[in-house]
């Protein structure tokens, strides 16, 4: 085996839900990569267990969970839920899309770090991962 | 168009104040870029003149409204006549709600309905399905079978009103449905007014709502047409369009380009069924965005009418004028719109439909100035209507046609988009047309690349957002009025949709769903067959499915 | 040293097949992380029953679409597979868009299926480091089949040899080059051709072009490399596809797989050490002040790269025979 080289952060990008809106998601990808950072873009249409299975098999570091059809309340607290389930706790995770800002304590709540509005730079947002992710175990 | 004695005048006295007069000026009032472009990036000069025009041809480029090449208009006496459509695109909830969100632009002015489907619609799944949790109603109204339809429709007199679907991949399902409705109240087919978006082509690059795979997509989409041209002669079965392709992040060449080469594609494939173009050409139509830059989005819409003119008439050969007319849509920008400052947006809206009128739509909705926020609430949705009034009544630029012909700008401008444009489509002519081209991920990586560009502008300080890169506060007033749908109209929804389940005659879906299955695998025109299903109350969910198991499902190509 | 509790731990999970343990297990590897040797000697012993397959190509050929109708088929047969789905490292920024997932992702939820997206990090030829390693891990694993996608980048492709039992070489018809498109280099590796889009126009035309240039290659081994027309789209040609795969397994096993297997294991054994002998000749001949001198020699151009080379070497055996005196 050779030197330790510099970690490279794993993020995963998923669209729960039928929400196609990708403009987004497709430039946060395109930032973290450019950051430096390893990024699985799951696609649109994911099922709560399709995102979980997919975060787990890939070891990922980060999951940025994107959606603009308000079904986030139905669906966010499933893959929270099976996150944990799965033992992936020290998964840093945010999300970012249209969600209203009365949404974001229950969204907290739930384990998720961050929510960006519309309007949110793609620096803000690599900082946020950089400065987040989890320390290695 | 100018004297070439005149012209050369102008010339040397262009050229004198470019080395006097502007160098005095800017040497003390530097300009405060080095550059000037549009979002196309066509560079725009400090000034237009004469010299920028001089080639035009004023009889063959620009001519009169209502005759080719229609630049300055698709009618003679424009809105003099008659002014655009005032089509607000609504839906959320339950059929119920959406009825009475009908009922009150109706009431409020608006001149023509436009139905917005929920996700589960939008894929073709009934409401129950397990795809639809958490989405039924959220971001449109949900349609899961005919009697969803009913209610949605409900004291709407469909020969008097004419009703905008926006549905692609299961389209033929929801005009199929639109049509029962109308059966029932004895309105006549061939005065059944309206139009489903049903471009499943653009579906792959842009809006990304698809369901089957191109080729059965597209024939999807043809079907309608045919069908149309021959049984709902007041329908325009397909309205092609550019708007998602801009709000996927395109520039307005690109969203023009992109545009019109879907309709070359649509025309090719309804020829290749033994249609004559004259046939069905006269009821294709278009739906463009009208985005910040003004001029730009002008010259967009009359280089889209003079191009499209072109094509139908030299690369087709339509003899009649009306297949040569591009009719078309407007929808003002949804992605040019903040949550910051939210006010701002109505701003933002009128100088977006203002372009739209001076560049002369047929039809045009005005978003809301919650759009960033949420889905629009009565008050937010009055005003985006309101903006369209005020324009048509009391702001004097529907007095005459095509009020900014002749302005060296726009002139140039346009010629300069018809060229760029012109230049994609021999591109995607090359490639084999659409399909291949979308296969080969060039619209994909296009629309990626200028939406990536366009963030690093803003994030760069280049490109201004107003309230959100600059002008910024730290208190944002916040609407208090949100329209959020509350969890239980999931729940009644479910409801009726089982009760309709129940009380139909489950045999008889049956049989028409094994004969749709049929008919799709021998490749014939589904719109007859789909027409039966969902007056036997077959559900939206269970036809598609049909579908799906003869069609295949799409996976997408991703091209960041 | 005993191996630690963790590391013990993750082994068994990884024996059972437990997604998490094989999840970590390959991150480990693929981070160089201490205990990352431990874990590959660990397992080693436990590989050897699955039948890798590599599938190379040019990007567009549908390579990952392919391999899901591949793995749905294979499922239907009850075997149990892992993916390892390679994509370039950007020279530049050092990140990676992997996107070969997306074509696979009804296959996430199957409890015998395993994807795992890896980045080149700048590995030249078309496959990660690791990759290797992580193939092995899901050979511990249990899996029946590992499939390894390569970039798909070019002419490099030729790492996937070294991984693979079987390698397969995809094309679509219309690509633009068609036979140009099989660099050089990929005609040799091919143990079996795959005509992809076979829906197409020009896809029997690419085939039996395919077939004639194989004809005209010199029969070294054996094995005459078959070529299959499928079609992601419809299925055609899926069956025939895993039919020959199961074939050249079979092949491999009558005795060419020992001859073969040899002279990878040779080649790994190589690698092993360049990389170890690298590193700790390096670390050492870096950590002196002569590294510090000749480099500044180089810059003004008093001597060059190979003979200062020559200097540290010679510097460095001498000091080597000091301390054994």
């Amino acid at each position: 085996m050779s030197m330790k080289k510099e970690r490279k952060i794993r993020v995963v990008i998923a669209k729960p839900g039928l929400d196609s809106h990708d403009r987004g998601a497709k430039i946060v990808a395109r930032a973290l990569r450019d950051a430096g950072m390893e990024v699985i873009y799951t696609g649109l249409r994911q099922t709560p267990e399709q995102i979980v299975e997919t975060a787990l098999q890939e070891d990922v570091d980060v999951i940025g969970l994107s959606i603009l059809s308000g079904a986030h309340m139905a669906l966010f607290p499933r893959i929270m839920k099976l996150l944990k389930k799965k033992g992936l706790n020290d998964v840093l995770v945010f999300t970012g899309g249209i969600i209203p800002q009365e949404d974001v304590p229950a969204l907290k709540k739930m384990g998720i770090r961050k929510v960006f509005g519309p309007g949110t730079t793609t620096s803000a947002l690599v900082e946020f991962v950089r400065e987040n992710a989890p320390k290695r175990r | 168009m100018f004297d070439e004695r005149k012209l050369s005048g102008i010339k040397k006295a262009r050229q004198r104040w470019e080395k006097t007069t502007v160098p005095n000026w800017v040497g003390r009032h530097p300009e405060r870029k080095n550059d000037y472009s549009t979002t196309s990036d066509i560079s725009v000069k400090r000034l237009y003149t004469p010299e920028d025009v001089k080639d035009i041809d004023y009889l063959g480029d620009l001519g009169f409204p209502g005759e080719f090449p229609f630049t300055r208009g698709l009618h003679a006496t424009m809105y003099r006549g008659r002014l655009w459509t005032m089509r607000m695109f609504s839906g959320f909830g339950t059929a119920e709600q959406t009825n009475q969100r009908f009922k009150y632009l109706l009431k409020e002015g608006e001149t023509g309905l436009s139905i917005a489907f929920d996700y589960p619609t939008i894929m073709g799944y009934d409401s129950d399905q397990a795809m639809s949790l958490g989405e039924v109603g959220q971001c449109g109204v949900a349609v899961s079978n005919l009697k969803d339809m009913e209610v949605l429709l409900d004291s709407i007199p469909l020969d008097k009103v004419s009703t905008s679907m926006t549905i692609n991949g299961p389209a033929a399902m929801l005009l199929a449905m639109y049509v029962a409705v109308g059966d029932k109240q004895g309105v006549p087919r061939e005065k059944l007014s309206g139009t489903t978006q049903n471009d499943n082509l653009k579906e792959f690059f842009a809006q990304k709502l698809c369901i089957f795979p191109p080729e059965p997509a597209l024939k999807m989409s043809v079907d309608l047409i045919e069908y149309c041209s021959r049984h709902l002669p007041s329908w325009n079965p397909i309205s092609i369009s550019g708007y998602h392709i801009r709000e996927a992040g395109s520039n307005a060449v690109q969203e023009l380009a992109f545009t019109l080469a879907d309709g070359i594609a649509y025309v090719e494939s309804t020829l290749e069924r033994g249609l004559k173009v004259d046939d069905f050409a006269n009821r294709l139509s278009f739906f463009f965005a009208s985005h910040n830059d003004i001029f730009e989005e002008i010259a967009k819409f009359r280089a889209a009418r003079r191009l499209w003119a072109r094509i139908m008439k030299e690369r087709f050969k339509a003899k009649s004028p009306r297949s040569m007319w591009m009719r078309m849509h407007v929808q003002t920008s949804g992605c040019t719109l903040t949550a910051q400052q939210p006010a701002n947006n109505i701003i933002r809206v009128a100088f977006q439909s203002l372009a739209a009128v001076l560049g002369g739509t047929q039809s045009l909705h005005t978003n809301s100035f919650d759009e960033a926020l949420c889905l629009p609430s009565e008050e937010a949705v009055r005003v985006a209507l309101r903006t369209q009034q005020i324009i048509a009544h009391e702001s004097g630029v529907v007095n005459t046609i095509d009020s900014l012909a002749g302005s060296y700008y726009i002139e140039a401008l346009t010629n300069e988009m018809e060229e760029r444009a012109m230049r994609y489509i021999d591109k995607i002519d090359a490639m084999g047309g659409v399909i291949p081209a979308i296969e080969k991920g060039f619209f994909q990586k296009e629309i990626a690349d200028s939406a990536y560009k366009y963030q690093k502008e803003i994030e760069r300080h280049e490109r201004t957002i107003v309230g959100v890169n600059d002008y910024e506060v730290k208190e944002d007033w916040v609407p208090i009025d949100l329209l959020r749908i509350p969890p239980h109209v999931e729940k009644e929804q479910l409801k009726r949709l089982q009760r309709v389940r129940r009380e139909r005659n489950q045999r008889k879906v049956k049989e028409v769903l094994g004969k749709l299955h049929d008919e799709a695998d021998r490749n014939k025109n589904l719109m007859p067959s789909i027409i039966e299903a969902v007056k036997s109350y077959a559900t939206l969910g269970e036809i598609t499915d049909v579908l799906r198991s003869v069609f295949g499902e799409y996976r997408e190509l991703i091209v960041v | 040293m005993p191996p630690s509790n963790r590391i013990q731990q993750l082994v068994k999970g990884v024996l059972r097949g437990d997604k998490r343990s094989i999840a970590r297990t390959i991150s480990i590897i693929e981070n160089s992380e201490p205990e990352a040797q431990k874990l590959v000697a660990l397992l080693y012993p436990k590989t050897g029953k699955a039948h890798l397959v590599g599938i190379t190509g040019p990007p567009g050929a549908g390579k990952s679409t392919l391999i899901e109708k591949m793995v749905k088929e294979l499922r239907n047969r009850g075997k149990t597979v892992g993916v390892v789905a390679v994509d370039p490292t950007s020279p530049f920024t050092g990140g990676a868009f992997l996107g070969d997932r997306v074509r696979m992702q009804d296959l996430s939820v199957d409890p015998g299926v395993y994807i795992r997206s890896m980045a080149t990090r700048n590995n030249p030829g078309g496959l990660a480091k690791a990759t290797k390693d992580a193939s092995r891990v899901l050979d511990a694993s249990g899996k029946d089949i590992v499939i390894i996608e390569t970039v798909g980048a070019g002419q490099s492709e030729v790492e996937v040899v070294k991984v693979a039992h079987t390698v397969i070489v995809t094309l679509a018809p219309g690509l633009g080059d068609d036979i140009q498109a099989i660099k050089a280099g990929q005609m040799e590796i091919g143990d079996v051709f795959v005509v992809n889009k076979a829906d197409r126009e020009n896809a029997n035309k690419a085939a039996s072009d395919i077939e004639a240039m194989l004809e005209l290659a010199t029969e070294k081994t054996g094995w005459k490399p078959p070529v299959v027309k499928t079609s992601a789209l419809t299925g055609e040609g899926i069956a025939q596809l895993l039919e020959c795969i199961d074939e050249h397994g079979a092949y491999l096993k009558t005795g060419m797989l020992d001859e073969r297997r040899k002279e990878r294991v040779e080649n790994e054994l190589i690698e092993a050490l360049k990389e170890k002998i690298t590193e700790s000749i390096l670390n050492d001949l870096r950590s002196r002040g002569e590294w510090k001198r000749l480099t500044q020699k180089i810059l003004a151009r008093e001597t060059d790269p190979y003979t200062a080379a020559d200097e540290l070497l010679a510097k460095q055996s001498k000091s080597k025979t000091k301390k054994k005196a």
